[in-house]
């Protein structure tokens, strides 16, 4: 092996290990609900819902298992309503009593038994009665919900577009940086008990220097010294992704978890509409990022050279242009803006190991749809697709909304290849 | 610490049922990546058709049609096994029209979007089972035709296999021998030459006046059928589906096999799946045995699935950077990057 080479693998491996070990120490044990779903021979039910709902507004949900449990963390003791949702039950059985349970919780874990069998009541007539002004008012409420999540999606595809734009590379890890910086805030916030707001500014410091500089510096760098292939880095991010993937899986487990502060915020009413006042905030902090890099990019001599990377990276060389160094910026900008969207996630609903690999493909449809490479475009097909995934669920199930929006980009595809804002170049 | 044990579910995981799945996976994604250079990251979904084609049939659609075919539930297998095939073919032909003339990056991630479409869609369908999906007596119709004496389990030599499981691990590698010489065949043909053409370089093959649009929609189309072909084993073996069998990372496992074995060799996949199988079942039974005796305390039970996929994640890391021809491949097969 070469001597070089052997030198940075030993570099990745050590900053693999740093972060196992600073994530290690996190088990902070929060109380949680178990929900018990069990058929008329005891046998479990698997893929049921669960939804709790507690003090202050707080919500959670999951799905039970192969063994029939659902386990939901909460934030805190108090009295909470589990609900099983009877549709994900098998056709034609209830939940014997009542779908519903409450449960006092103290500490530790409390389990809730649902005993189905078919017949028992009947599910009951919901979904009547929705006349205009209700069905206005679930509109309203789909486009802020839809908002707040165009502004995650807009900050992750930000980063992945630049990415892309100034090395070609398809960054199928770009959703773990979301996951990495949610879960960097999450380890200061609940193991090593930082305020959350401290520990967001910290997280966002660590996303910077590790997640971003670190992992170009240590892997992506090295691998376009040697001229490897973008295809082949595609495939690396793959097997990037899937490691982090699991590292966060295997360290917090597979339970969402909550950040010690503001988790059980109630909402406002504000009209027809229900917003946490978190989420106001956190939006507002997110189109002021959004801005200042739109801004910065068109602006300072740095965002100038990175949009002339993007458009050549070996006429920007020629002309002066140092395009390690405007990579490597914008592996950090990218990193800061990812992990930002990560804690706006996390703070806003929970902090999970699949949470990047979910918003991956959404932020993928969004600069499809915007056009691959442009910055404008990131952030126009940011808000499409987020704005279709949530109005989607007017026509479609819940389940389904992630789907109409990538059904939305393969149709765009046909039509207009190059996205809405690309260049009318040849794409094939 | 036993060691035997690992050793022999290692071995019988590496040439039994899960291996024979993902073997037909990657063949067809050797057809597609390895020699056409399609960077299909959604072969899942084949898989996921030909699963649920079955499944769908089988416990659905036979039970419906008793009335006026009484003898539909003995027959219902066979039909179905084309018609999967066909939805197969369809699902190329939907894929394929949009990306195909599009660059290599834009097939890669509408593949990836159409399993996870097809993933949400089916969860969400009733008749399709929902978020449980389908299970019941599937392969009825194949294990009727069990020619293993009726017994428990059959020895063979070092493993053993339930009856069942080893009528579906002898036809399986029977199909596996067919299919392997089918791509054996078809490879050393002038069609299977300009495939590789359209890899390296399909100006060139354009310009030999080659329709190469085509060629590449027939390569999908072949492994998309494999993949379906996948699919069939599955729920056959398993007699029982679930939308969520079918996440990306099945496709990622697949690229793993592929490039272990070596890309664009016919025999590149077989060797792939048995190392690869081998070496993941060894090391997850070695494991689970070392904290189970507590000779490894700082690992519980529930952590050690995931290890799987980190093994998974940084041997394609790995094998991608240094040694991307590994076992058979040859570096000048091998142009990952010739578009």
């Amino acid at each position: 092996m070469h001597r070089g080479m052997s030198r940075w693998v030993i570099a990745a491996f050590a900053f693999l290990g740093a972060f196992v070990l600073c994530a290690g120490v996190a088990s902070a044990a929060s109380p949680s609900i178990t929900a018990i779903v069990t058929g008329g021979d005891k046998a479990p039910i698997a893929g049921v819902s669960v939804s709790v709902t507690g003090p202050e507004g707080f919500t959670g949900s999951g799905t039970t298992d192969a063994e029939g449990r659902a386990t939901i963390e909460v934030p805190a003791a108090g009295q909470y309503i589990v609900k099983v949702d009877e549709k994900t039950l098998p056709p034609g059985e209830t939940v014997k009593d009542g779908p519903e349970r409450t449960v006092n919780v103290l500490s530790g874990d409390k389990k809730a038994l649902f005993p189905v069998g078919i017949g028992g009541e009947p599910a009951g007539g919901e979904d009547s009665g929705s006349g205009a002004g209700e069905f206005g008012a679930q509109v309203l409420q789909l486009i802020v919900d839809g908002v707040v999540l165009s502004l995650i999606i807009a900050l992750g595809a930000l980063g992945l577009n630049l990415i892309f734009g100034t090395t070609g590379l398809t960054n199928f890890a770009h959703g773990e940086l979301l996951a990495l910086g949610a879960f960097t805030a999450y380890v200061f916030n609940a193991t090593l008990g930082l305020n959350l707001i401290v520990a967001c500014i910290l997280a966002l410091v660590v996303s910077a220097a590790a997640w971003g500089w670190g992992q170009n510096y240590l892997l992506w760098r090295p691998l376009r010294k040697r001229g490897t292939g973008l295809i082949a880095a595609m495939i690396v991010s793959i097997g990037l992704a899937m490691t982090i993937r699991y590292i966060l899986l295997m360290i917090f487990g597979g339970d969402g978890r909550f950040y010690t502060d503001y988790a059980g915020q109630s909402g406002l009413e504000i009209g027809p509409v229900n917003i946490t006042p978190k989420a106001i905030i956190l939006s507002l902090l997110a189109i002021l990022a959004l801005t200042a890099t739109v801004l910065w990019l068109r602006s300072s001599r740095m965002g100038k050279a990175t949009r002339a990377v993007s458009d050549n990276p070996a006429l920007a060389s020629a002309s002066g242009v140092n395009v390690e160094r405007v990579i490597a910026v914008v592996w950090v900008l990218g990193a800061t803006l990812a992990g930002f969207a990560g804690m706006f996630q996390g703070i806003n609903n929970n902090v999970a190991w699949t949470m990047g690999q979910g918003l991956l493909l959404t932020m993928f449809a969004a600069i499809v749809l915007g056009g691959l490479g442009t910055i404008g475009g990131a952030i126009v097909g940011s808000f499409v697709v987020g704005m279709s995934v949530q109005l989607s669920t007017l026509i479609v199930p819940t389940q389904m909304k992630t789907g109409a929006a990538l059904a939305l980009m393969i149709v765009l595809l046909l039509i207009r290849p190059q996205g809405l804002l690309g260049k009318p170049e040849r794409v094939g | 610490m036993d060691l035997g044990f690992a050793l022999t579910q290692a071995l019988s995981q590496a040439i039994g049922v899960t291996a024979i799945i993902y073997l037909l996976a990657t063949m067809g994604l050797n057809i597609q990546f390895g020699y056409a250079g399609l960077l299909n990251f959604g072969q899942v979904a084949f898989v996921a058709v030909g699963s649920y084609t079955i499944g769908a049939c089988v416990m659905t659609v036979a039970p419906a049609i008793t009335s006026w075919w009484p003898s539909a539930e003995s027959y219902i297998l066979w039909i179905a096994i084309p018609l999967a095939l066909l939805v197969s073919l369809l699902l190329s032909l939907l894929l394929g029209i949009p990306t195909l003339r599009l660059r290599a990056d834009y097939l890669a991630i509408v593949t990836i979007a159409t399993g996870e479409i097809f993933r949400l869609v089916v969860k969400s369908i009733e008749p399709l089972g929902g978020v449980q999906g389908i299970s019941g007596k599937i392969g009825a119709n194949f294990y009727a035709l069990n020619p293993f004496p009726d017994v428990d389990r059959v020895e063979l030599g070092l493993v053993t296999y339930t009856r069942s499981d080893i009528w579906v691990v002898v036809v399986g590698w029977i199909v596996i021998g067919l299919l392997l010489l089918l791509t054996w065949a078809l490879m050393r043909s002038p069609w299977g030459r300009s495939l590789r053409g359209i890899r390296e370089d399909e100006d060139a093959v354009l310009a030999l006046g080659k329709n190469t649009y085509l060629r590449k929609m027939q390569a999908l189309i072949l492994g998309g059928l494999f993949g379906t072909m996948a699919g069939i084993f599955w729920v056959v073996a398993k007699q029982s589906v679930q939308p969520d069998s079918f996440v990306p990372d099945f496709t990622f496992f697949c690229y793993t096999i592929l490039i272990l074995g070596g890309v664009a060799r016919v025999l590149g996949p077989l060797i792939g799946t048995i190392i690869f199988w081998f070496l993941l079942v060894f090391t997850e039974q070695t494991l689970i045995t070392a904290v189970e005796s507590g000779t490894i305390g700082f690992l519980e039970l529930t952590q050690v699935g995931p290890i799987r996929f980190i093994l998974v994640g940084v041997a394609l890391m790995l094998l991608m950077i240094f040694r991307p021809q590994w076992i058979l491949g040859d570096r000048k097969e091998l142009a990952l990057d010739a578009r």
